[in-house]
C-alpha cells in the first residue's frame, strides 16, 4: 500500500520552546486521516511541515514521495486549507476561481462552478461579505478544483455552527468519494471526525499518543468495568491505558491482542471519543517527559 | 434525468451501533420489508457520503459485506444493485412468536418488573444467547 506522508523523529522548536517531539508517522493513501489534540498541541505546526510552509528542526518528513516543498509539481499535486479557511476579503467569489485558474496547473473550471453553483454561492459577492460557513465552502471549492492527490485541512470547521459544519463535511466527504483524494484534517474535537475520518493521530504535547486505523484501534481497545480491582494483578497482556477507581468498581480502559474472557468484568466496545480522551488523560498524567528532556538539552 | 433513491439512509449517533452495521441492518430491514428487490440500485457512495458526512470507505465496506451476503452485486462504474430479496418465509412465524412474546411480557409485569427492568432482562439475555450461539 502507498503512503502519503511518511515521517521519522521529526521534530520543530521555536526557540525554546518544542512545537513537535520525535513525530514518527506513515499515513497510507486513500484514507481520510483525522489528526486530533488540544489547542496547542502540535497540529498546526505538524501541517505547516507537511506542506512546506515550516522546515523541520530535525527529523525527516514526505509527503508524496518527496520532502515538502520539493518541486511546483508536488506543490500541485497538495491542497492545503489553512486554519479559519481563509480567503481575500476584497475579491469576489468569480475572482477566486479565475485566481486559482491561473495559479493552478491542473485546475478544474467545471468542477469549481459546479460546486459553486452547490452550496449556492453568488459569483459577484466579495468574500468578506461571506458568512463563516460560505467562506469555508469557498476555501475548500479552491482546494477541491485544484484536484490535489492530498488535500490537508487545519482545522476547518472549528469556527462554524454546527449546519455549516455538517455542509463542510458533506461537501469534502462527497470529493473524498469522487476523486479519491487522501485527506488530513485536524481537530481539537473529536466529535467533529468521529463519523469522517478512517485513520487517527493523536497529538498532545508535542507528541504522537497513538496513531493507526480507526477499525484496529476501535477493535484492540476495550472498556472494562468491575468490581474495584487491585492493579498489580491484572493480566500482563492488557496495557492500561487509563483506570478509575471507586470504593467498589473499577472502569479500565485497556489495549489487549485477545478477548476478554474473565467474566468478573463486563466488556464493552470503545469509541473513537473514549480512545482519543483516554490517550490523551494518559499523556497528562505522565508529566515531566517534556521538561526532563528540555532540561537535558 | 437521474433517477432519486429508491431508500434514503439515516444515522443515530446514540445507538452505540457503528455506522457501518447501522448501513446493513438499514439495506436488510429494507429487503425485508420489500422496500427494495431485485434489480433496484442502492444509494451510490458519493450520495449517501454527501447526505450523511460520512467515510466513504464505511459505505464501501457495508456494500462489500451485503456484497459477501449475497445480497446486492456492484457493477463497475454503474453502481452496485439488489440481487436478492430476503424472502418471508419467516414471516409467517411473527404472529406466534408475537403471541408468545406478549404473554412472557404479562407475566413479567405480574412478577412486579417495571418497563426498564424488562427491556434490561431482555437485552441481556439476548446478547448472552447470541454469543453462546457464536
Amino acid at each position: 500500500m502507498s503512503v502519503v506522508l511518511e515521517s521519522r523523529a521529526l521534530s520543530k522548536r521555536y526557540g525554546r520552546r518544542q512545537a513537535l517531539t520525535d513525530c514518527t508517522l506513515s499515513i497510507p493513501a486513500g484514507r481520510v486521516a483525522g489528526l486530533v489534540g488540544p489547542n496547542g498541541a502540535g497540529k498546526t505546526t505538524l501541517l505547516h511541515l507537511a506542506v512546506g510552509l515550516l522546515a523541520p528542526t530535525s527529523g525527516t518528513i514526505e509527503v508524496l514521495g518527496a520532502p515538502p516543498p520539493a518541486s511546483p509539481e508536488q506543490l500541485a499535486r497538495v491542497g492545503f486549507v489553512a486554519q479559519d479557511t481563509p480567503t481575500y476579503a476584497g475579491l469576489t467569489v468569480a475572482d477566486h476561481l479565475k485566481l486559482g485558474a491561473r495559479m493552478n496547473p491542473g485546475w478544474d473550471a467545471g468542477l469549481a462552478q459546479r460546486r459553486i453553483a452547490s452550496v449556492a454561492l453568488d459569483p459577484s459577492q466579495r468574500a468578506g461579505k461571506l458568512s463563516g460557513g460560505q467562506r469555508a465552502q469557498l476555501a475548500l471549492t479552491l482546494a477541491i478544483a485544484k484536484r490535489p492527490e492530498y488535500l490537508i485541512l487545519d482545522e476547518p470547521v472549528a469556527s462554524l455552527d454546527p449546519l455549516a459544519r455538517r455542509e463542510f463535511l458533506q461537501g469534502l466527504m462527497e470529493a473524498t468519494a469522487e476523486h479519491g483524494v487522501s485527506v488530513l484534517i485536524s481537530s481539537h474535537l473529536v466529535a467533529d471526525l468521529e463519523r469522517v475520518c478512517d485513520y487517527l493521530i493523536v497529538l498532545t504535547e508535542s507528541r504522537v499518543q497513538l496513531t493507526g486505523d480507526v477499525d484496529d484501534l476501535l477493535a484492540s481497545h476495550r472498556l472494562l468495568t468491575g468490581p474495584r480491582c487491585d492493579m498489580a494483578a491484572l493480566p500482563a497482556e492488557w496495557h492500561v491505558i487509563s483506570a478509575s477507581h471507586t470504593d467498589r468498581q473499577s472502569t479500565l480502559l485497556i489495549s489487549t491482542a485477545d478477548p476478554v474472557g474473565d467474566t468478573t468484568w463486563t466488556v464493552d466496545q470503545v469509541s473513537m471519543e473514549d480512545l482519543v480522551l483516554a490517550y490523551m488523560s494518559k499523556a497528562a498524567s505522565t508529566p515531566g517527559r517534556n521538561r526532563t528532556l528540555e532540561v537535558q538539552r | 434525468m437521474k433517477r432519486g433513491a429508491l431508500i434514503e439512509f439515516h444515522l443515530d449517533g446514540r445507538s452505540g451501533v457503528s455506522p457501518y452495521l447501522q448501513l446493513i441492518q438499514q439495506v436488510r430491514q429494507a429487503l425485508r420489508l420489500g422496500m427494495l428487490t431485485e434489480g433496484d440500485q442502492l444509494p451510490t457512495v458519493k450520495d449517501v457520503v454527501g447526505r450523511l458526512a460520512i467515510n466513504p470507505n464505511t459505505v464501501l465496506k457495508a456494500y462489500r459485506e451485503l456484497e459477501y451476503e449475497g445480497l446486492v452485486a456492484a457493477r463497475p462504474g454503474v453502481g452496485t444493485f439488489v440481487t436478492r430479496t430476503l424472502a418471508d418465509e419467516s414471516l409467517a412465524a411473527h404472529g406466534e412468536l408475537r403471541a408468545e412474546l406478549q404473554r412472557w411480557l404479562a407475566r413479567a409485569r405480574r412478577a412486579g418488573l417495571d418497563e426498564e427492568s424488562i427491556e434490561a432482562l431482555i437485552l441481556t439475555t439476548f446478547r448472552a444467547t447470541m454469543k453462546e450461539a457464536i
